[in-house]
């Protein structure tokens, strides 16, 4: 008939920008990497099939180290992101005021929009050596001579979760956002107390929140650059920051790529068994809000 | 001459038959309801009448001319929607006129027909209003204007007063009757709801797993039930199941429950003696008689029982009598109109004529 | 009563300390990174030597505001140019993907709408390289093959766009989604029994229900593209966007109060459209 020709045509139409899309801009170069990181480089345009990159990569202690630091320090940031962020989402959603809510929302919300860099630089400022805090503490004699806040561990961690606490909170707001307060009274009037009502209560109903905001957080905080190398300096050991090098100060495609693989399959991995032991999955959790 | 015909319309939606071989002809100027449970089909037989759906096989035929291919916006029936749609993005003049403006009408007609068709609806002059700005009735009224300026052959209503609360409800059942008679154009109303169906009405055909039950008057319907389903959906019913002992002529007798004799006439397919019925006793058809008072009278059901509770409800009040079987039976008896005086534990006797009593083969 | 509050006097002032420090903390850095842009002295740190807008509009050395900072400005340029562009095509893109998954039916459409999702789990660096050496397999296959000089596939912006686009598009998607889905599909067959054609329905019913949530995932888009960081570096080419003209200066020179004044002018401007998005999407009395 003639409508369900029309259907097709409009179906094919309305398919093409998200096919283009999905397969020339993630499917193709993701196998693109995969196969420039299976390629090893035995002299000036000669190339051989192999994992001989990643056989380099795990032969060299400095290369997995940096993984393994990157990847508990990103999980660390996540919990710590989870912990600071729950009491504020829970606070924005469920205590504040009908008007001052939108408010404080917002104000969570502006800080989101303000690029990473400007917020690294706010860090610089704050606590170099020359920096705020360090002048503030002198003015006020707790200690003598400058303090160097920046390059190490604490204050990397710090940045981060700042970076990336914004990302757990909006999601767990919208999440809280539409849990009914009855159902906590209704948790109190059968007896729970305040714990159980947390565990029982809250938690179960925030838990695609939860998952979806410690997803984007764990994902950002593996992928990401500038925060650990502005306020960790050259020290930072940071994964990300091994395979810019390799891709531009090297030039060392293969190991580059190898290293992309790897850092994909770790997110992804940790991703999915986040998802599996939640029993959630991506389009209830991510594709929320 | 029928402003719509369907005739033997069949829809399936993979495996399940939504509507099957369904029937039906409307004649001009008439209030036309389609009465079921949820589920029924009629959404569906309404959505192929508009066009938004296409039947699988049969025909649908809007003065004598078959529109079964015609696409949905070429289809000169309008609809009036569960939920309304008005469109919230324009306000009641841009609403009203939208038909008009796809038509391509130039813009002092359109201005005029808008003007005057809020006439008639009683609501000159709020062209300029949002819909957000409009009470639940009015929203309905616009709804209907924005379809009849269109001059429709007829128009389709989806159940659009189920959203009302129940005093609008009563209220906009007589508004839409005279609305109906008023502009002179065939109304095709669908409805879970019986006394929106009864009230409004000409005909109403009773609609069950995608076939219609009978169609007719809503007095036929009532006093006159072809089948179970009809006797259960239409009206109030007492309603119990047991075995035909003996016919005589339209008259069976039946056992009900733990040996409880009563007869009532046979409606439907005529049942075997021993066979399985069901049993339909109208509460206004009954009366609660004094005990003993009216012992084997002739032609008459009587059960013996206790009065359990007394429910008022003003015109419609009742009695929950329970026999000593444990059937409770429920009787309209109205005491403030003057009818005997009873108290919960009274021992009273229920009487009704054999003939007000229907019942029905068990299985068609 | 607020059951979800604490219930005791002292436990309900701890808390909201708490929640005073966290916007402390939140608000710090920004702060400080702003009000060195007006001080009058050419490193952003203590001692305060009073007040100056020489960082904005400054035009004699040492001092030379933001506004006479030729690179800077020329990032600024490249920044809105990309941003435009990359949020007009992500927007129309997501409007294609929100109809498709919200409207129609086809096979496998739950696992290709987990792939719709997936780009915004990709580590930004990851979609930035495998865009780069993927654009460059392409563009060395066909000089190899055909002779072609393919050089928009070399870095440069229209990669920096491919890059930007491979994850706002996602957001865009959900973002228009989340609207379309709210829609009462029966306001379009309404219009069609009225006797509108497709095209008008869409015209004047869908799309202007769908606006403020084009508007406002547009405007996510933009301020998304404009900050971007980790995809752009990998794909970038001699016309640099703001961010990374930016991050040269900081590692090159240092940290200095123009900067300060930049990182002032993207709070401020962010600020705004971010607001204007929220403001545009509740401002409909009717929903």
């Amino acid at each position: 008939m003639l409508r369900s020709d029309t259907g097709k045509l409009s179906l094919i139409l309305l398919m093409t920008p998200f096919v283009l899309w999905i397969v020339l801009l993630i499917l193709l170069p993701q196998l693109g990497i995969t196969f420039v990181s299976l390629r090893e480089k035995i002299g000036p345009r000669q190339y051989e099939f192999g994992f001989g990159n990643y056989i380099a990569f795990i032969q060299e202690p400095i290369y997995w180290n940096t993984l393994l630091r990157t990847a508990w320090m990103s999980i660390l940031v996540t919990v710590m992101s989870l912990l600071v962020g729950f009491p504020i989402a829970f606070y924005i959603a469920k205590i504040a005021q009908r008007r001052s809510r939108a408010g404080l929302f917002l104000l969570c919300l502006i800080p989101l929009w303000v690029s990473d860099l400007v917020r690294a630089f706010g860090w610089i400022v704050l606590l170099r050596e020359t920096g705020l805090i360090s002048g503030a503490l002198q003015y006020v004699g707790l200690v003598n001579g400058p303090v160097e806040m920046l390059y190490n561990d604490v204050t990397v961690v710090i940045g981060l979760v700042y970076t990336v606490v914004l990302f757990m909170i909006v999601p767990l707001v919208s999440t809280l956002d539409g849990m009914d307060n009855s159902m906590l009274e209704a948790g109190y009037n059968l007896g729970g107390s305040r714990l159980t009502v947390f565990r029982r209560i809250i938690v179960p109903y925030a838990m695609p929140g939860i998952v979806s905001g410690c997803i984007i957080v764990f994902m950002l905080t593996a992928g990401s650059y500038l925060t650990p190398i502005l306020l960790g300096g050259k020290n930072s050991m940071w994964f990300t920051e091994q395979i810019y090098d390799q891709f531009i100060t090297r030039y060392n495609w293969e190991a580059g790529a190898t290293f992309g693989v790897l850092l994909l399959g770790f997110t992804s991995m940790v991703i999915w068994l986040g998802l599996k032991l939640t029993g959630q999955n991506l389009a209830s959790t991510v594709a929320k809000d | 001459m029928f402003d719509l015909e369907c005739e033997n319309l069949v829809k399936r939606f993979g495996p399940f038959t939504a509507v099957d071989g369904v029937s039906l002809e409307i004649p001009s100027g008439s209030f036309f309801s389609i009465l079921g449970p949820s589920g029924c089909g009629k959404t569906t037989l309404m959505r192929m009448i508009a066009g938004f759906e296409n039947p699988n096989s049969g025909d649908i035929r809007l003065k004598g001319k078959s529109v079964v291919t015609t696409p949905p916006n070429k289809r000169n029936v309008k609809m009036v929607f569960q939920h309304l749609a008005l469109f919230p993005m324009m306000n009641v003049g841009e609403n009203i006129a939208y038909g008009l403006r796809c038509r391509g009408e130039n813009k002092a007609d359109i201005t005029a027909k808008v003007a005057s068709v809020l006439e008639r609806i009683s609501m000159p002059g709020v062209q300029e209003k949002q819909i957000s700005q409009l009470s639940g009735g009015q929203k309905q009224r616009i709804a209907i204007a924005r379809c009849m300026v269109l001059n429709p052959d007829v128009l389709l209503l989806d159940e659009p007063l189920g959203a009302l609360d129940l005093k609008l409800r009563e209220h906009m059942k007589i508004e839409l009757k005279q609305l109906q008679s008023q502009f002179d154009t065939t109304f095709l109303y669908i409805t879970h709801d019986q006394s929106e169906a009864l009230v409004m009405s000409d005909n109403v055909a009773v609609m069950n797993g995608g076939r219609f039950e009978q169609i007719g008057a809503p007095e036929t319907l009532y006093h006159a039930p072809k089948t179970a389903f009809v006797a259960g959906f239409v009206g109030d019913s007492n309603r119990w199941s047991g075995t035909v002992s003996s016919i005589a002529g339209d008259l069976a007798k039946v056992t009900v429950g733990n040996g409880l004799e009563m007869v009532a006439s046979i409606g439907g397919a005529r049942p075997q003696t021993g066979g399985e019925v069901e049993v339909f006793v109208r509460p206004e058809a009954m009366q609660l008689l004094a005990k003993g008072a009216a012992t084997a009278m002739a032609a008459m059901n009587t059960l013996d029982g206790v009065v359990d509770s007394l429910l008022f409800n003003g015109a419609a009040s009742r009695v929950l009598v329970r026999t000593q079987a444990g059937l409770l039976i429920e009787v309209v008896h109205r005491m403030d109109a003057g009818q005997v005086r009873v108290n919960p534990g009274d021992a009273v006797t229920v009487g009704w004529a054999h003939g007000a009593g229907l019942c029905f083969r068990v299985g068609g | 009563m607020n059951v979800a509050a604490p219930q005791s006097a002292l436990l309900r002032t701890v808390y909201v300390l708490y929640v005073v420090c966290f916007f402390a903390y939140l608000a710090a850095p920004l702060v400080a990174a702003g009000m060195f842009a007006f001080n009058d002295s050419t490193v952003p740190s203590l001692p305060w030597r009073g007040f100056t807008l020489g960082w904005f509009f400054g035009d004699t050395d040492p001092v030379i505001g933001m506004f006479h900072d030729r690179r800077l400005l020329r990032g600024l340029t490249n920044s809105l140019y990309i941003g435009v562009i990359v949020s007009a095509l992500s927007v129309a893109a997501g409007t294609c993907n929100a109809f498709l998954f919200e409207r129609r039916q086809f096979p496998f459409k739950n696992a290709l709408y987990i792939l719709m999702i997936i780009p915004l789990v990709i580590p930004g660096v990851i979609l930035g390289i495998s865009i780069l050496v993927f654009a460059s397999m392409v563009a060395n296959n066909a000089d190899r093959a055909f002779g072609l000089d393919l050089s928009a596939l070399r870095p440069g912006t229209f990669l920096v766009v491919l890059g930007q686009f491979s994850f706002l598009t996602t957001i865009t998607s959900l973002v228009i989604q989340a609207r379309l889905k709210k829609f009462d599909v029966s306001l379009e067959e309404a219009a069609l029994n009225l006797g509108a054609s497709r095209l008008k329905v869409l015209a004047t019913v869908t799309m202007p229900y769908l606006m403020p949530a084009l508007f406002s995932a547009f405007v996510v888009a933009f301020l998304v593209s404009f900050e971007n960081f980790n995809t752009t570096l990998m794909l970038v080419g001699s016309d640099a966007p703001l961010t990374i003209t930016m991050y040269d200066r900081m590692v090159k020179v240092g940290s200095t109060p123009v900067l300060n004044a930049v990182s002032f002018f993207l709070m401020v401007g962010s600020g705004l459209l971010a607001l204007l998005s929220v403001v545009v999407q509740r401002d409909r009395p009717s929903d």
